[in-house]
């Protein structure tokens, strides 16, 4: 029993294939989580703003995202995509290497798009909680608003806004999984292509359990040490 | 948008909804006594329940589920034993009851959390009441400790209802045809890849805001002030 696992994982090269897909799969969740993260900061305070129009655009990308499973999401950006990536390569001549990193790079943007969604609310959810007497007091001190926003109300939110970007990062990382439908060399597909091959589908997603675990667990811990951090000075909790 | 291809659709998606609906119906009916039972054996003064319990949530929080629905339904039915057994066999062979069963348990685990939480918030001096009032344990939970807790959970469980209806969707990696599988298979079969996502996208939004309004409801009907 052992000795065959050691064959299946060591001699046969499985081991190292789901740790290059585990490598991959973080990959993408990091890249898509900080695209996702860098458009909402704007769009959140454009909504926090209630900037006539573009707010209640934002709102409606936001609800729809958020209330359609992630898997049509990608559905959309995959088949939307395809035709129009390869025109585009084709005249410009770089037809095989946007065959190989196409899939990738739809991928980030897949999870950037459902991940933003989220994000636009924990942060505009957070820019609400910073305290109105704050801004005031720097009101008052006759700072102009560009530092204000950039020295106090934005570094503070980002305090409160700590255990909902944990949240939504927990879920990305998770929802990476679904890039594997389309077809894109993540962990998820590789434990698909070993269960195929070696007709061990058990043991191979138990595997990709206990990855996709491990993950969440280090980085639970990560955001909890973040957090203790960003809380020091606030009377700690 | 093309009317054809919107008259062409409709009909398919509205067969998928059905399934959709069946899954999150089981999902809610099942996961949700079963989430109570989890949360209650997390808050449990016996080690070994609690251990137990703490395990299942933090596995089934931690994984994707599309990882949960692949080892139940390709995994399990490898092993001998659940092929060999009519009832667990019925359970995960069929890919719909193995969707169900993946959200049941996935479902129960976030629910589990939910209740856990509420059944902490719980103010000790009632407790405390109901039991020098000579209340029965069993008394104290389905007259003090459960009502309490419900109402505090309501709301927290309402986006999970909602993400239930979501998580429905990866049924349709495992051959079962609901919303989204029916809408990969128009979107390659049409091209009208936008087209088909906007309908898609209004009926899972039409069903969210059904599931959300009808919890808004009993949350309103158990509150304290009418």
């Amino acid at each position: 029993m052992l000795a065959d696992f050691w064959i299946l994982m060591v001699e046969r090269g499985w081991a190292l294939a789901l740790l290059r897909g585990g490598a991959v799969t973080i990959a993408i969740g990091l890249l898509g989580m900080l695209l996702g993260f860098v458009v909402a900061t704007p769009l959140a305070v454009l909504r926090w703003q209630k900037v006539a129009v573009v707010s209640q655009l934002v709102d409606a990308y936001s609800i729809v995202v958020r209330g359609v499973p992630g898997l049509l999401v990608i559905y959309l950006l995959f088949f939307g995509s395809v035709d129009m990536v390869k025109t585009v390569a084709t005249t410009f001549g770089y037809q095989d290497s946007v065959d190989n990193a196409y899939p990738y790079i739809v991928g980030v943007i897949a999870i950037a798009v459902i991940s933003c969604a989220y994000s636009i609310e924990v942060i505009r959810g957070a820019l609400q909680a910073v305290p109105y007497g704050l801004l005031e007091a720097a009101k008052s001190l006759a700072l102009p608003t560009r530092i204000t926003f950039s020295r106090i109300t934005f570094p503070l939110a980002l305090r409160l806004a700590l255990g909902g970007i944990n949240n939504v990062w927990q879920m990305t990382i998770k929802d990476t999984s679904l890039i594997s439908v389309v077809g894109l060399q993540e962990l998820m597909r590789t434990a698909a292509i070993a269960a195929g091959i070696t007709r061990s589908p058990f043991l191979f997603y138990c595997i990709a359990a206990a990855l996709f675990f491990g993950m969440t667990a280090v980085s639970q811990t990560l955001f909890s040490r973040a957090e203790r951090a960003l809380n020091r000075g606030f009377g700690g909790r | 948008m093309n009317l054809d291809i919107v008259t062409y659709a409709i009909p398919f998606l509205l067969v998928g909804a059905k399934t959709t609906l069946l899954i999150a119906l089981f999902g809610i009916v099942f996961g949700f006594p079963f989430g109570i039972v989890v949360g209650l054996g997390r808050g449990s003064k016996n080690r070994v329940l609690r251990n137990i319990c703490d395990t299942y949530c933090a596995i089934f929080r931690g994984t994707p589920m599309l990882v949960q629905i692949f080892v139940i339904y390709y995994g399990l039915a490898q092993v001998g034993f659940i092929r060999h057994n009519p009832v667990l066999w019925w359970l995960i062979g069929d890919g719909l009851n193995a969707a169900i069963l993946a959200v049941v348990l996935n479902t129960g685990a976030y629910t589990a959390e939910i209740f856990r939480t509420a059944f902490l918030s719980l103010p000790k001096g009632l407790i405390e009441a109901a039991e020098a009032c000579g209340m029965s344990p069993w008394h104290v939970f389905t007259r003090v400790k459960f009502p309490l807790a419900l109402r505090q959970a309501l709301p927290a469980y309402s986006s999970e209802a909602a993400i239930i209806v979501k998580e429905s969707s990866l049924a349709s990696t495992i051959t079962v045809l609901e919303i989204t599988g029916y809408a990969k298979r128009l979107m390659s079969e049409t091209f009208a890849i936008m087209d088909i996502f906007i309908i898609t996208a209004a009926l899972y939004l039409a069903i969210n805001v059904v599931a959300l309004t009808a919890l808004k409801l009993l949350e309103r009907r158990l509150s304290f002030v009418r």
